[in-house]
């Protein structure tokens, strides 16, 4: 909610023209959403995640119910809902770091390129490599430098690569997420020392480096300015011609802007779990969404 | 004026101007020196030279006739401040007293004798006059060493359990463990030592490395604390950074967790040699004393400073030696004392060398 702000000049330009239908803020994020180049990658299978009956549990307590899902390859899903329905857990389930939490496990599957990644005897470890992760608040490591955290997932696993082959993977990470001008001069300096947006796109240069099938990230732009996230966003652009992409996000502008299909999770009630009540191309779920629950969402009439 | 709903505020609630009266900024100095010289003029007649009393006596009429003028001129909020401040900064003093006075008693008696002979002799074949204590500075060393070895690692593993690791029942009755080994009386962990290498190579048996067992007794339990506290404030997001860049969990623990916690885990192991370095008791059972020097912790009697300054002043000798003896003792707790303040000094360079690069 915090980067209602960042809407960009086109959009306030765009509220002015609209003729105003009161109570419908949808409509022009509908525009956004329709003006976005439209890639069907709903055939391919590379790198496709299937998402089959999923339940996420925190010890006793049901946390997102029934989860079915395909995930597009090479293509971005937003995730969006009120707070508290799980977006995040369910996020977390795509690459177990969910189970990271004492008490916490899912029950049903979760399949990349073919493989459930909750079949008994898959190493969580290695499902983490093929899936990586960006945090909601940037969160590079204080002890190592520029270079030596975006190395961090091949140094840390105690990979031995040459100096040159670390330099070019630093240089091409860095340039992969849109950071390589601004920190090139100053690679050993500590990465906690950049501002939030280019800590976070650190983070996702660090993320890259590992060349991960797909990039989860709950809600990347939460804690930076409307320029880091702009930035962000145009580099979210670019890595979806080579990854899947699935983001949690609270600002519906922000879906509609860089997602091409996007999935709606809804909650009862306290203590209820949540569920996904619709997943759809990101146009359809802004102007012509299938559910009253969704409907009700994206044009502001509750949560 | 009908568009006005509040009424005017009053002029005691909120007064029209924010400046204030305000006392002569070094009134307070004034103020102290003459509250002394009052007192002197009132207590020594009658008391003598009795400076705690004339100290007392000054102190409270510096407080009384500043809250006086200060509640006059000031109003009441800055007076009861300048009472609190003057509270605060008097239970401050008294607390340093102590601690000055202390540090100029081990000074003054310890330097006649901390001289080259101290520390390059030891007590062999020294009756009287003479004689240094090179074998009790080294085995102090040598013992707080094989301490250190010995407890460090229990202590950090232990700390490393209890956050990333335990859960339910067991690592609650560890941190009960943990708690109730804090509070050994550290006699208890000499008898312990010493009961222990009685089992292990007879009865009788003195070595370094049984006063070690006793002191990593009273360690082990200081670091898992200091250790715990630490790696508990490692932010959990570091953790899971590792973890969603595929690192295992051990690997996280050993290449994020402890370096980012270095800093502080190495004051806290600071803390816990300084604690130890200067126990007597436990030595006095495990460890023994003698006059020579003896660097192998694995047999026979060593002699450590606690224990050179105990026997030397409690048992001074006869003559002219009874002096030197005084004198050895003093000088061997300046010696401990100084130990110490190198090694607080070098814990705080250590840290701000290790200490994670963006929060210097």
């Amino acid at each position: 909610m915090d980067n209602q702000l960042d809407s960009a000049p086109e959009l306030v330009a765009e509220e002015v023209q609209a003729p105003a239908e009161v109570g419908d803020a949808s409509s022009d994020i509908a525009a956004i959403a329709a003006s976005r180049e439209k890639v069907d990658r709903s055939e391919e299978t590379v790198n496709r995640i299937e998402v089959r009956d999923l339940n996420i549990y925190y010890g006793d307590f049901l946390a997102v119910q029934d989860v079915d899902m395909t995930i597009y390859p090479r293509s971005v899903t937003a995730l969006i809902g009120p707070s508290g329905c799980g977006k995040s857990t369910f996020l977390r389930s795509l690459n177990r770091m969910h189970e990271v939490i004492d008490g916490a496990y899912v029950t049903g599957h979760v399949t990349l390129n073919g493989e459930d990644l909750y079949a008994p005897g898959v190493d969580p470890v290695l499902v983490r490599r093929k899936v990586g992760m960006v945090f909601q608040r940037p969160n590079p490591f204080p002890t190592m430098s520029i270079y030596e955290n975006v190395l961090a997932g091949m140094r840390l696993n105690n990979k031995r690569i040459s100096k040159s082959d670390a330099d070019d993977i630093v240089e091409s990470s860095l340039k992969g997420a849109n950071l390589w001008n601004e920190v090139s001069d100053r690679l050993d300096k500590p990465g906690s020392g950049l501002s939030g947006g280019q800590q976070q796109r650190l983070c996702i240069a660090r993320a890259i480096a590992l060349e991960p099938d797909v990039l989860l990230m709950d809600e990347p732009c939460s804690a930076l300015d409307p320029i880091s996230t702009l930035a962000i966003e145009d580099l979210i652009n670019v890595l979806k011609e080579q990854y899947t992409i699935v983001i949690v996000t609270h600002n519906m502008q922000q879906a509609a802007r860089v997602s091409d299909r996007t999935g709606f999770f809804n909650i009862e009630g306290t203590g209820k779990p949540g569920k996904l009540v619709e997943i759809n191309d990101t146009v359809t779920v802004f102007s012509n969404p299938e559910q009253k629950a969704t409907e009700d969402y994206v044009t502001g009439r509750f949560g | 004026m009908s568009t006005m709903t509040s009424p005017p505020p009053s002029t005691e609630a909120r007064p029209a101007s924010i400046t204030q009266g305000q006392l002569p900024a070094r009134l307070p100095l004034y103020l102290g020196i003459g509250a002394l010289v009052v007192s002197a003029i009132i207590t020594l007649p009658v008391f003598g030279t009795n400076w705690a009393l004339l100290v007392l006596i000054a102190l409270a009429l510096y407080m009384v006739v500043l809250n006086v003028l200060s509640r006059r001129t000031e109003g009441a909020r800055r007076a009861t401040d300048r009472m609190v401040t003057t509270l605060v900064s008097g239970a401050f003093a008294l607390a340093m007293l102590p601690l000055i006075s202390v540090m100029y008693t081990v000074f003054d008696l310890g330097l006649p004798r901390f001289d080259g002979q101290f520390f390059t002799e030891t007590m062999r074949n020294v009756v009287g006059v003479g004689g240094g204590a090179a074998h009790a500075l080294v085995g102090t060393l040598i013992i707080t060493l094989f301490a250190t070895l010995i407890s460090v690692p229990i202590g950090i593993l232990t700390a490393v359990y209890l956050v990333e690791y335990g859960k339910g029942p067991l690592a609650k009755a560890v941190t009960l463990l943990v708690d109730v080994m804090t509070g050994i009386p550290s006699i208890v962990a000499g008898l312990f030592a010493a009961g222990l290498f009685a089992q292990l190579a007879g009865p009788g048996t003195k070595n370094g490395l049984a006063g070690a067992v006793a002191l990593s007794v009273l360690m082990v339990p200081i670091v898992v604390r200091a250790a715990e506290e630490m790696i508990r404030l490692v932010p959990n997001e570091l953790r899971e950074a590792a973890y969603g860049l595929g690192v295992p969990k051990w690997r996280t623990i050993t290449k994020v967790v402890l370096p980012t916690a270095i800093a502080g885990i190495l004051t806290g192991v600071t803390l816990a040699i300084a604690r130890v370095i200067g126990e007597t008791a436990p030595l006095l059972i495990a460890v023994g004393t003698t006059d020579s020097m003896n660097l192998n912790p694995f047999s026979d009697r060593m002699a450590t400073l606690p224990i050179f300054a105990y026997y030397s002043y409690q048992q001074p000798g006869f003559g002219d030696g009874i002096q030197a003896s005084y004198d050895r003792s003093w000088a061997a707790s300046l010696t401990l004392m100084l130990v110490v303040m190198i090694l607080f000094g070098l814990a705080r360079v250590l840290a701000n060398v290790l200490k994670p690069k963006g929060l210097k």
